[in-house]
């Protein structure tokens, strides 16, 4: 059994019972899981998380739904890995990498399609639907097939051809939409209206789906042996995982998890070419205006961001920043990220370790600070951003004289480091 | 006249019509017409200050009105508008 007690709206704090709803009836507003906090606290210890699944399963007492067999693929308790290199790099002094790349479908969307799926059958829902950028898609296709529900992805037309692939594979309905993300999400929000028996999961089961991403912000406390960072920094698409990151760590405390009062800040990471909350942040403003996206960083490129407020508001809460940076600066990210800690990042992990490098720059992230940079996708899934960016040192052909013209002053560089 | 669609959370208003025509020159007069139509509607689109709550998107033939004149965008005859929760996505 679980300990939801029902859900509430954000913005004018109706109630309404668990089921599959999303927005309030009365002003639009998100609804938001509530918990009973004081029962969870009664039963919850570290001892009963560490004999847990190796999976965001082992914190299903902080999440939305309870299932002894939850649609899962093993989603979660990816490494979290000490970057020194990287670190000493961008002059900073603890710094670490959350890397979600190493999900089953690549991404740190696992984590809420698991949630969003196990719920979504619970209520007695069929078919799996979602409006993606691509991750999405990919981990919606794979987890309906594990669960045996049909599913139906839309997508806009213009994704990268491996985020295709990783979806059509499980052989799902896909539906490629001549438009933008944004275009894709509104016809969603109305296809939800007129297909009631889909599990849209990031739409009318968006409620429990977004609680999922809670588990990055509880597997870096636990990992970080029960302790809270200083700093995380966090890409921004919707702004969901940004807000729910912020989330899961006051949750964490609430329920008796940590020794000590978390305080930390959190920073969110945009490309230039989408970046409504970055650009609202700069400008302290409260509104923000939604934009016609162009970025390589396709994953994030939600021009209007449904969550964009609340991330906002956690990011000033807590005393963090938010940046967008430009393509060649993500690209730059990725190679950074690679060549520095043997991590490939998609193109919205470019977005984030740039977005680090330039936050540590600016003195916005400090070196006195234990830092955490969510990586949440896999370089795969973007590889075709990296065509004319990176390839074969020489092609040769395949005799040692030849191999000794390509490469001879490479070769003794290499040999003098390795005797120095 | 504009052709009206109306979101699942909106239709107790509407006798569970999901499309409805309204006549107006502008989307807000479309959407005050509407209100005058179907009490409740304007409680529930519009903020305290007569602009459209944050939550609440509008669409003319696929365009958000924010990236056209909001509502004082002037509409065609034969127009689709669409209201749809701002509460999805990503």
């Amino acid at each position: 059994m679980d300990f939801v007690s029902g859900l509430r709206c954000r913005e004018c704090g109706r109630g309404y019972p668990a089921e599959a709803l999303h927005v309030c009836d009365f002003c639009f507003g998100p609804l938001e899981v509530t918990y009973d906090y004081e029962k969870i606290a009664s039963v919850v210890t570290r001892e009963r998380i560490e004999a847990g699944p190796r999976s965001i399963w082992r914190y299903a007492d902080l999440l939305p739904v309870h299932d002894a067999a939850p649609v899962d693929l093993g989603a979660g308790f990816t490494p979290l890995v000490r970057a020194d290199r990287l670190a000493s790099e961008l002059g900073l002094g603890e710094l670490w990498i959350k890397d979600d790349t190493a999900n089953p479908t690549g991404s740190f969307k696992d984590r809420v399609v698991s949630v969003a799926l196990t719920k979504a059958r619970q209520l007695g829902f069929k078919v799996a639907a979602c409006a993606s950028t691509g991750n999405l898609a990919n981990s919606v296709a794979a987890h309906a097939a594990r669960a045996g529900m049909d599913s139906i992805v839309l997508i806009p037309h213009d994704l990268e051809r491996a985020k295709v692939t990783m979806t059509a594979v499980y052989g799902g309905t896909l539906v490629a939409v001549e438009g933008s993300y944004d275009d894709v999400n509104r016809l969603c929000a109305e296809l939800t209206s007129e297909q009631p028996d889909w599990a849209f999961v990031n739409v009318n089961v968006r409620t429990y789906y977004a609680e999922g991403s809670k588990t990055l912000a509880f597997e870096v406390a636990e990992q970080l042996g029960w302790q809270a960072p200083d700093h995380v920094v966090v890409p921004i698409g919707s702004g969901s995982q940004l807000t729910k990151v912020a989330k899961g760590f006051r949750e964490l405390w609430q329920v008796g998890l940590l020794d000590e009062e978390p305080s930390v800040r959190v920073s969110g990471a945009q490309a230039e070419g989408c970046s409504p909350v970055a650009t609202a942040f700069a400008e302290g403003t409260d509104a923000i205006r939604p934009v016609k996206p162009n970025t390589i960083a396709k994953s994030l490129a939600i021009g209007n961001p449904a969550d964009g407020w609340y991330a906002l508001d956690a990011i000033r809460s807590s005393g963090g920043s938010c940046a967008s940076v430009t393509d060649a600066e993500v690209l730059d990210g990725i190679g950074l990220l690679a060549r520095t800690e043997g991590i490939f990042a998609e193109t919205a992990g470019g977005v984030t370790i740039a977005t680090l490098a330039k936050l540590a720059a600016q003195g916005a992230i400090r070196a006195d600070e234990r830092v955490v940079a969510m990586v949440t996708g896999h370089g795969l899934k973007t590889a075709e951003a990296l065509t004319g960016v990176v390839g074969p040192t020489a092609t040769i052909a395949p005799t040692l004289e030849s191999f000794g013209d390509a490469l001879g002053d490479q070769l003794n560089t290499i040999r003098s480091q390795r005797s120095s | 006249m504009t052709t009206v669609r109306i979101p699942a959370q909106l239709r107790t208003l509407t006798a569970g019509a999901g499309e409805l025509s309204i006549d107006g020159s502008t989307v807000g007069e479309v959407l005050v017409a509407l209100d005058g139509a179907h009490a409740g509607f304007a409680e529930r689109l519009f903020d305290e200050s007569g602009g459209l709550r944050r939550f609440v998107n509008v669409f003319v033939d696929e365009e958000d009105v924010r990236f056209l004149d909001g509502l004082a965008t002037p509409l065609t005859p034969g127009q689709t508008i669409s209201i749809v929760p701002a509460v999805a996505g990503g």
